[in-house]
């Protein structure tokens, strides 16, 4: 059967809003699979899962192991360290390889944009891309998406202000297609160092300022800010980013209207974030990180070729 | 040198190095051009060629190619390289030194030119390197590599980072008479690039190269030039920043040539996408804008000489994800279809000035033998059909390199006779 999706989930980019829009209305029901005392669904029963992540994850890896056991999918978590790919196979050889052992879906995150479309084109397996490399991290956006559409019902007219690392980051690519998909209005804060030149031909907002950002926006998407930029050359010290770029209570306190906080994690709190906004009452983090779990059943159901309509009679355990 | 003369005969002869354009004869003999333009009788035991509705022309020569030999036989071979030129109408190449190992010495490009000889088509020529390992730091010995039969000297492949060598390997060369050629790259600014800067690279999440990497270096290389009074050629200049610049190196009489290469004429960076990783070369394509500047570039002479920067890689290199392949692309056997197709087909160029920059252009600046069909000059032709389409079929390459953004295209304008040294190298089956 075909899937609503495609073949493959590669990137937001190429969704449309119905796509997108679809994903969500899956996730919504198939949370609750989450919140039982036996929490499994035969769902994907029989179907053969390889998560091979050719990068070091534990969050999204996690999300996608419990979302496919909990939809009864068998799993195979292949990791770069001590496999094949450290002793030099080239992703072509491991593509041919996975297609050899007939398995249905493959996970991939990899440190090359790119690299999980390629993947696609060369395998008749479903591929989801996990994150590939500074381009996109789709299930992430999805999850993303979710969280602000449950506050708010509708990102229609929405001010969300992705911050930090825009330039190294797939979050951040996926969340401004998702976004603007969606309807929202999308503004990026951050030094222009870490920001892609051409950011403004991307249709947001750029803020120079982290104070400019919180005045304007209804949610910001703090990303993290990897150490090694600082060693990279992109910003002077963490210290300094933090007292310029941070996102602080004392910012947001002083902020017009309530703002929700997202951040894809892991967090470095008292670099791009202080503790008290990230534990704060207006911090959705967690619920981004259970969401992620709803919504990759989505992805994996749909790309299955079930039928939309049919998720929430899944839930029920058919 | 041949012993039959070869008349190709009744096609429409182009040499603008004497201003010549006529249907008539062509008659080579003893490896040189006899008489061209008079119809005339075949002589007596003559090779005759009708090249009726075809054009006859001073044969092409490539001042930029890599043809990975020695050490990468797997990729091209001297002789693939110097066959897939002749297939492509071009009679000489001349073969960039960044192989392995180097060629930095004369024994080195004595070893080019043997095994260009040995191949027996197109001619080899070879640059040696400016330093010695392309490492940057101590100059090559110019003089013997030219006394063994180097042309220029170039590091390509990688920049001449340090201005100071640059500036001694200009002053120095000036004693042998010959150009230097560089490939202009920042190397600060253009690490871990991947493709031009700007919204396809940000989209794409890919690592860009700015237009800016190569201007900087191109505009250092012309003051250098201009301190030293030395020969500097920049090698495929993609960018319009850069043409401005050339420009106004040549205004103030500053000894600056450049080369443009047919996909930075006729490709824009909307070819990565789908990280498509025979759209990767560097410089990379750039932007529509850019493209545009640099065939006016080429029409109004801010760019000398066309060439091919053929650079052939094996598949499994290029298989990979966009980051992780390598830079390069094939050339020979379809840089002349490309420049018809995006130059003169639009109006750009005519035949004559795709000519002058294809063959007249490079030999002068290269100081090499040819470019001319005057009599008594080496008798290298090349004879194509500037009308007829054709398909890319990569498969059917002479060259062992794969790589081309072009196959399956179907372009306009093909070589059909290769004659070097008045005997015929090529001809289409």
């Amino acid at each position: 059967m075909t899937s609503p999706l495609g073949k493959d989930l590669l990137g937001l980019e190429k969704l449309t809003a119905e796509q997108i829009g679809l994903i969500l209305d899956t996730a919504e029901p198939l949370k609750e699979i989450s919140e039982r005392t036996i929490k499994k669904v035969p769902t994907l029963r029989g179907a053969t899962i390889v998560n091979l992540f050719f990068e070091a994850s534990t969050r999204t890896r996690i999300s996608f192991e419990f979302a496919e056991k909990r939809m009864s999918a068998d799993t195979v978590n292949v990791a770069s360290a001590g496999s094949s790919i450290s002793k030099g196979e080239t992703l072509v050889d491991t593509a041919r390889n996975l297609e050899a052992m007939k398995i249905d879906m493959v996970v991939i995150r990899h440190n090359s944009s790119g690299a999980a479309q390629f993947l696609a084109e060369r395998i008749e397996s479903n591929v989801i891309n996990a994150g590939d490399g500074t381009h996109e991290h789709p299930t992430q956006g999805l999850l993303d998406l979710l969280t602000l559409r449950q506050r708010w019902g509708s990102l229609k007219g929405r001010k969300v202000c992705i911050c930090g690392d825009v330039l190294h980051s797939r979050v951040a690519r996926s969340n401004i297609w998702g976004l603007q998909k969606l309807g929202a209005e999308v503004a990026v804060c951050g030094p222009r160092s870490l920001l892609p030149s051409a950011i403004g031909e991307m249709g947001v907002t750029v803020f120079d300022r982290i104070e400019q950002a919180i005045e304007w926006a209804d949610a910001l998407n703090v990303l993290r800010l990897q150490l090694e930029r600082m060693e990279g050359g992109y910003i002077p010290s963490l210290r300094e980013y933090n007292r310029v770029f941070g996102v602080t209570r004392e910012r947001l306190d002083r902020a017009p209207k309530e703002i929700l906080i997202m951040h894809p994690g892991p967090m470095n709190r008292g670099v791009e974030i202080d503790s008290d906004v990230a534990d704060g009452p207006h911090s959705v983090i967690l619920d981004q990180v259970t969401n992620g779990v709803a919504v990759r059943m989505a992805v994996l159901y749909l790309l299955a070729g079930n039928s939309p309509r049919l998720a929430e009679a899944a839930k029920g355990g058919v | 040198m041949s012993a039959r003369d070869l008349l190709l005969k009744g096609g429409q002869i182009i040499d603008p190095s004497t201003g010549l354009n006529t249907i008539g004869d062509l008659l080579l003999r003893d490896g040189k051009v006899e008489s061209a333009g008079d119809r005339i009788g075949t002589p007596d035991g003559a090779e005759v060629i009708d090249c009726t509705g075809l054009v006859v022309s001073p044969g092409f020569i490539d001042v930029h190619c890599h043809l990975r030999e020695p050490g990468r036989e797997d990729v091209e071979t001297i002789a693939t390289g110097a066959r897939a030129a002749a297939a492509g109408g071009i009679t000489a190449v001349c073969a960039m030194p960044n192989t392995d190992p180097v060629t930095d010495n004369q024994a080195a490009v004595g070893f080019v030119l043997k095994q260009g000889r040995a191949a027996d088509s197109a001619r080899v020529y070879p640059i040696g390197a400016i330093s010695i390992g392309q490492n940057g730091e101590r100059l090559a010995e110019f003089g013997e590599m030219v006394g063994a039969g180097a042309v220029a000297v170039s590091d390509d492949g990688k920049p001449v980072v340090s201005s100071q060598l640059m500036r001694t390997a200009l002053e120095y060369a000036r004693a042998f008479n010959i150009p230097v050629a560089d490939h202009c790259e920042d190397p600060t600014l253009a690490a871990g690039g991947a493709m031009n800067e700007g919204i396809v690279s940000a989209r794409l999440g890919l690592r860009g190269i700015p237009a800016e990497a190569e201007e900087i270096m191109a505009i250092r290389d012309i003051l250098l030039a201009r301190l030293t009074g030395g020969h500097v050629h920049l090698c495929h200049m993609s960018t319009k920043g850069s043409i401005e610049l050339i420009r106004w190196g040549k205004e103030r009489g500053i000894r600056v040539t450049a080369e443009a290469c047919p996909h930075h004429l006729s490709l824009t960076e909307d070819c990565v996408e789908g990280y498509d990783t025979h759209a990767k070369m560097n410089p990379p394509l750039r932007t529509m804008a850019d493209v545009e500047a640099v065939r006016e570039g080429v029409r109004d002479g801010t760019i000398d000489v066309l060439a091919t920067d053929h650079a052939p890689h094996h598949n499994d290199e290029k298989a990979r994800a966009f980051a992780d392949a390598p830079n390069g692309i094939v050339g020979l056997e379809t840089a002349l279809a490309v420049n018809i197709t995006w130059l003169v087909k639009p109006g750009i160029l005519s035949l004559a000035t795709l000519i002058e920059r294809m063959s007249c252009a490079p030999a002068k600046l290269f100081g090499l033998p040819g470019g001319s069909l005057a009599r008594g000059t080496l008798g290298d032709v090349t004879v194509f059909d500037p009308t007829r389409s054709w398909k890319v079929d990569p498969a059917g390459f002479r060259t062992k390199g794969r790589n081309t953004p072009y196959g399956g295209q179907t372009l306009t304008g093909r070589a059909v006779c290769t004659v070097v040294g008045g005997r015929v190298v090529y001809r289409e089956a």
